[in-house]
């Protein structure tokens, strides 16, 4: 016998399911006098620094249909590269910046908007800058632990190149799933859960 | 919390053999949703390890009342009244302070308010569904609501959730997120569902199971269940190699 280590199993998750918006986003889906607003909904105030951006995002299942009933979180650092988090010691991030938004797809199109800016560049664990990149988070009815990935920026050339993370993944040709191209100053980011699109989803 | 080192450890690896995996065809719906090729595996950086913080100030005064906070003055929802308590701890079995809480859930009648649903059983006007807490310094939480109804929902052609409250829980860190359902002990559809059945293991599942807790129950008012939440621990910093300036 050894003694024991004492620790705990993670919660096992389970799917967010078709209602998850009356928990999430109760607002947006006519539940309205609860709460005040959606948490999560407005990222960014006329004092946020940094330029602004749209996110334009679908979550498309393995048949080519988007998802009409997906949830969507992104955690991003602000225009300086610093996360707006007690973890984040390196200098205080833009106080109008929360950094966390939350948006559940449009009903009829699956369409999300994400208003924003972009994000500076976070160093990796040795120090390394990653190129500039929002984390996703994607949950909805059939997904039964959310998933994490990324979005990089089609203007971000050089730093995409040496992005840790970019420079990580084995199989090139799926680098541009995590790639949103740039359109004025609406990036649009195609999540694609299957097939041979299918976005490179994160284990992390 | 001052005086507690600041959290800048990675999140323990998560066990992809604990958790459901994403293609479980007996609930239907994963098979086109999953997907299919390998996860990248990366240790946690910044993006993950950091995350944003909810402040009390935020919380409306009935926010953790489901009987109350969709219904008219001096009214409330019908159904069995429950207070649902518990606490959000880490793998290291460390309380959670400040984990952002919220639920949603099914009327009495197993009926959401919800415009996809068609579920024929009835709107409660006075329920809504929806409640949201912080945790304190302890990780410990508290609501109260309905018992929920257990409901049909189209899989195979007689497929019935067990009754269940939908949790979303926020810890420290974006990695640490997680959304999963509380059961009730007793409840013999548990057993039968494809959604339960996506987890592998069945001590997982009994981990989802919240234990009737008579010690909680107030007396000629509320019966009481005891969820705990286990979200990711994170791992000491005390001897990693860190940035300069951590
Ligand atoms: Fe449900």
């Amino acid at each position: 016998m050894v003694q024991p280590l004492n620790r705990l199993k993670e919660s096992a998750s389970q799917t967010a399911g078709p209602y998850v918006h009356i928990g999430l986003t109760p607002n947006f889906c006519g539940i309205e006098g609860v709460y005040a607003d959606d948490l999560g909904a407005a990222m960014v105030n006329d004092k946020t620094r940094g330029e602004r951006i749209t996110v334009r995002a679908r979550v498309i299942d393995g048949t080519g249909t988007p998802l009409k009933d997906a949830l969507i979180e992104i955690w991003q650092a602000d225009a300086a590269g610093l996360y707006n988090s007690p973890s984040e010691l390196r200098g205080a991030a833009d106080p109008n910046f929360a950094g966390w938004g939350r948006l559940a797809s449009d009903m009829e199109t699956g369409l999300f908007e994400f208003s924003t800016i972009k994000p500076g560049r976070v160093p990796f664990k040795d120090g390394r800058l990653m190129a500039p990149h929002i984390t996703f988070w994607i949950v909805a009815r059939g997904i039964n632990l959310g998933l994490h990935t990324r979005m990089y920026f089609s203007d971000e050339q050089d730093a995409n190149a040496e992005d840790p993370l970019l420079q990580r993944v084995e199989h090139k040709n799926r680098v541009p799933t995590l790639i949103a191209p740039r359109d004025g100053d609406v990036y649009t980011f195609d999540i694609h859960l299957q097939g041979e699109k299918e976005t490179i989803f994160l284990d992390i | 919390m001052s005086n507690e080192r600041p959290e800048t450890g990675a999140f323990f690896q998560r066990d992809r053999q604990w958790q459901p995996p994403a293609y479980t065809p007996g609930y239907k719906t994963s098979v086109v949703r999953s997907p299919q090729k390998a996860l990248i595996s990366l240790d946690n950086t910044l993006s993950e390890i950091t995350g944003p913080v909810f402040g009390h100030s935020m919380l409306g005064a009935l926010d953790a009342d489901l009987i109350h906070n969709f219904a008219k003055a001096g009214e409330s929802a019908i159904g069995p009244r429950i207070i649902v308590h518990g606490r959000v701890l880490d793998e290291r079995g460390k309380g959670v302070a400040g984990a952002l809480v919220e639920v949603w859930q099914a009327n009495a009648g197993g009926r959401y308010r919800h415009k996809k649903e068609s579920y024929l059983a009835p709107l409660d006007p006075n329920f809504g569904g929806c409640g949201r807490v912080i945790t304190d310094a302890d990780g410990s939480y508290c609501f109260r609501t309905i018992q929920p109804g257990p409901y049909p929902w189209p899989n195979g052609v007689n497929d019935w959730r067990p009754a269940h409250i939908h949790f979303s829980v926020f810890g420290h860190g974006f990695a640490q997120r997680l959304i999963t359902q509380m059961y009730f002990e007793g409840d013999p559809l548990i057993w039968r569902c494809p959604i339960v059945a996506t987890i592998p293991d069945r001590a997982a599942v009994e981990g989802l199971v919240a234990a009737l807790d008579m010690q909680a129950t107030i007396p000629m008012d509320a019966r009481a269940y005891k969820f705990d939440i286990v979200l990711r621990g994170r791992r000491s910093t005390l001897f990693e190699n860190r940035l300069e300036g951590n």
